[in-house]
């Protein structure tokens, strides 16, 4: 008995050590950053809690990393457990600041314990990804876009799209519409913009981080609808820009509010960030900005964090870290794909940020 | 000491024994399952509390209605009710006979010198965590399915409106045939027990009667254990109603309850791992809950019939394997 399980529990044990072994050789580093950082563990270390949105986590990665360069004492814990995640902890004070990509409501802030300030710290674009064979540039604009996705535009070489496409030979194929299933902040931005530029989108499927989806399959993430383009031939969908850039993906040019086709950059995204109006609690929508060189696509993902902050120390490490991230971090959120935030919004956040009470 | 020494003993000062330690030892034990009783109930109660506002709003109309629209507030559950049944009836209706076929081989026909690595083969395909499964569906399965498998089917019984329709290769189908991969072990396990059950003497009288190996399988084996395996299939459909990571990547998640198989469907527990995160409005993670609520009744009916048919099985001649 015991010779029969050896015979079988050896060669599993020893096939699990050789890939733990494989895998630790194999291993990048790159995690090993904040929370190996020889830091005077004597001194008191500040931990600073953070949670929401998945589409600024990268960049919160980055960020994290390389302040520890700047502020040892400091350490953060970010959890991307969503936009929706994030407002309710920060709502419910457990964790110190909450990023998001869509901004809280009136009736979500009347609940709060205390002001909420939005500071935009990252802008992203969504580029309107597609899988058709030999992968042609296509162009789009806000009508055939909202017939797409409300189930108006159904095969590929239907007139609408061949208008705007005059050199390209569409296939017969069928449109296979692709959206994000999950609640997301890039479904709010992409319905931002089918509102803003469709009566018949606005009334009958409206805006929010989810919605009724008249037609198309659901995939889960940014990666769960990239996943779904490359299988599918004929999909479309949307994704974030840099989810689409790093994973070759094709994507189209979209007709912007001035009349002009812009692909999906980051200096489009930044023009458009430019050009829209920003109130003066940077609750904003940038969809379908003017200017001639603004991608209509995009929006900014905030990071809420309460006026009056209860804890002095921990409050102005974080007042400190956003004033690095939102200057000196937007270099490092560009290497991921991130448009900048032009100088004008910098300082307008500088000045909120100093409103901040300890 | 003898039987009746040994039972007079216990009958005169309980189960738990004279001796404190002993009492003790009952004591622990009696607060480790209380423990997990209570916290069965302490889940149940918890969806029952955060499903209030959705239950009073809605009352019986969310289970027949299969709007589902955050936005404007309309919210029905038919349709996640819908894909789970019908993706459940797919994997069983592809995971039982492999089953049950497996366990007839594993305790009748395999030599000996085959069981052991097949036994541990099967309890592999148990441990795979699901979403490595889901990956591998993606990216394997569901082109396989668009491109071979789904348009053969659609020309043999495209007759059927099972059949017909766009095909994407993401659909019923696909997240049925995830969740059949993932009940083959446990109903394979549970079957195997069970037929091993089964008393010779049975197959003994078989044979006797000039029975050939298929006859004795059918009629002293299979026929003998008809009940246990059926609860074997219930335990494996608890199971099934239950994914949620692989099915939501292969399902499509389209809330929608259209005939055809190869459409893309909806599942309770995958609308819960999508959207509940993000729900922001009350009424929303009310439903939310409440179709937790749902997911958890079908559940606990499912496996408490299966535990039943099991046990009225076994009876007193065989302990439950678990």
């Amino acid at each position: 008995m015991r010779k029969r399980i050896l015979s079988i529990f050896a060669p599993s044990l020893l096939l699990v050590l050789f890939l733990i072994v494989s895998c630790s050789k194999s291993g990048a580093p790159a995690s090993g950053g904040a929370a190996a950082e020889p830091t005077n563990t004597l001194s008191a270390q500040i931990l600073i809690n953070g949670a929401g949105s998945t589409f600024d986590y990268p960049a919160f990665s980055q960020w994290f990393h390389a302040y520890a360069a700047i502020d040892p004492n400091v350490q953060f814990n970010y959890q991307s457990i969503g936009s929706g995640g994030g407002q309710h902890q920060l709502l419910n004070q457990t964790v110190d600041f909450g990023a998001s990509d869509a901004p809280m409501t009136d009736e979500a802030m009347a609940g709060a314990p205390g002001k909420i300030l939005h500071i935009p710290v990252v802008v992203g674009g969504e580029a309107i990804c597609y899988n058709l064979p030999g992968s042609p540039k296509l162009k789009f604009d806000a009508d055939t876009l909202a017939g797409i996705y409300l189930g108006q535009i159904t095969k590929w070489n239907d007139p609408k799209i061949a208008v705007l496409n005059p050199d390209v030979k569409l296939p017969d194929l069928p449109l296979v519409v692709v959206h994000r299933s999950d609640g997301s902040g890039t479904t709010f931005i992409f319905c931002d913009y089918l509102c803003h530029v469709s009566p018949t989108w606005a009334n009958t499927v409206g805006k929010s981080t989810s919605v009724k989806w008249p037609v198309g399959l659901g995939g889960k993430g940014n990666e769960g609808v990239a996943g779904q383009i490359e299988q599918l031939p004929g999909a479309i969908g949307y994704v974030e820009l840099a989810y689409a850039i790093q994973n070759h993906m094709t994507y189209a040019e979209i007709k912007n509010a001035a009349g002009h086709f812009v692909p999906c950059t980051l200096d489009t995204v930044s023009a458009a960030l430019a050009t829209a109006q920003i109130p003066e609690d940077f609750r904003f929508s940038m969809v379908n900005a003017p200017g001639d060189n603004s991608y209509p696509i995009a929006g900014a993902s905030w990071v809420l964090i309460y006026q009056n902050q209860k804890d002095p120390v921990i409050g102005k490490k974080l007042v400190a870290f956003l004033k690095w991230a939102i200057t000196d971090g937007q270099k490092l959120s560009t290497q991921l794909d991130y448009a900048p935030l032009p100088d004008s919004v910098q300082q307008r956040e500088l000045k909120l940020l100093d409103t901040v009470k300890y | 000491m003898n039987e009746t020494a040994v039972k007079r003993e216990m009958e005169t000062v309980g189960v738990g024994g004279r001796h404190f330690g002993d009492r003790v030892f009952k004591g622990v034990t009696l607060l480790m399952a209380l423990a997990i009783f209570g916290l069965v109930i302490l889940i149940a109660s918890q969806l029952l509390r955060g499903s209030q506002l959705s239950l009073h709003k809605f009352g019986w109309r969310f289970l027949t209605t299969s709007d589902w629209d955050p936005v404007n507030g309309k919210l029905g559950a038919l349709a996640f009710i819908y894909g789970t049944l019908v993706t459940s009836a797919i994997a069983l209706f592809i995971a039982v006979p492999i089953s049950i076929a497996t366990a007839v081989y594993l305790t009748e026909l395999a030599p000996l010198w085959l069981r052991q690595p097949l036994i541990m083969f099967i309890e592999l395909l148990a441990a795979i965590p699901s979403v490595i499964l889901g990956l591998w569906g993606i990216f394997v399965m569901v082109p396989f399915l668009r491109d071979h498998f789904d348009p053969w089917l659609q020309k043999l019984f495209g007759f059927l409106p099972l059949f017909q329709g766009p095909i994407y290769g993401i659909g019923m189908l696909a997240g049925g045939i995830i969740v059949a991969i993932m009940a083959i072990p446990i109903i394979t396990s549970v079957s195997r027990e069970i037929l091993r059950s089964v008393p010779g003497l049975q197959r003994e009288a078989a044979y006797a009667l000039g029975a050939t190996r298929w006859e004795v399988t059918r009629i002293a084996v299979l026929s003998y254990a008809k009940k246990g395996l059926f609860g074997a299939v219930i335990l494996g459909l608890g199971r099934a109603l239950g994914e949620t990571m692989a099915v939501t990547m292969v399902i499509g998640n389209a809330p929608q309850i259209v005939a055809s198989l190869l459409a893309p469907g909806y599942t309770l527990a995958s609308v819960l791992a999508n959207e509940f995160n993000e729900a922001v409005t009350p009424l929303y993670l009310s439903s939310l809950f409440e179709i937790g609520l749902v997911l958890l009744g079908l559940t606990v009916v499912v496996n408490a019939l299966a535990q039943l048919l099991l046990k009225t099985f076994a009876g007193p001649t065989v302990k439950p394997q678990h």
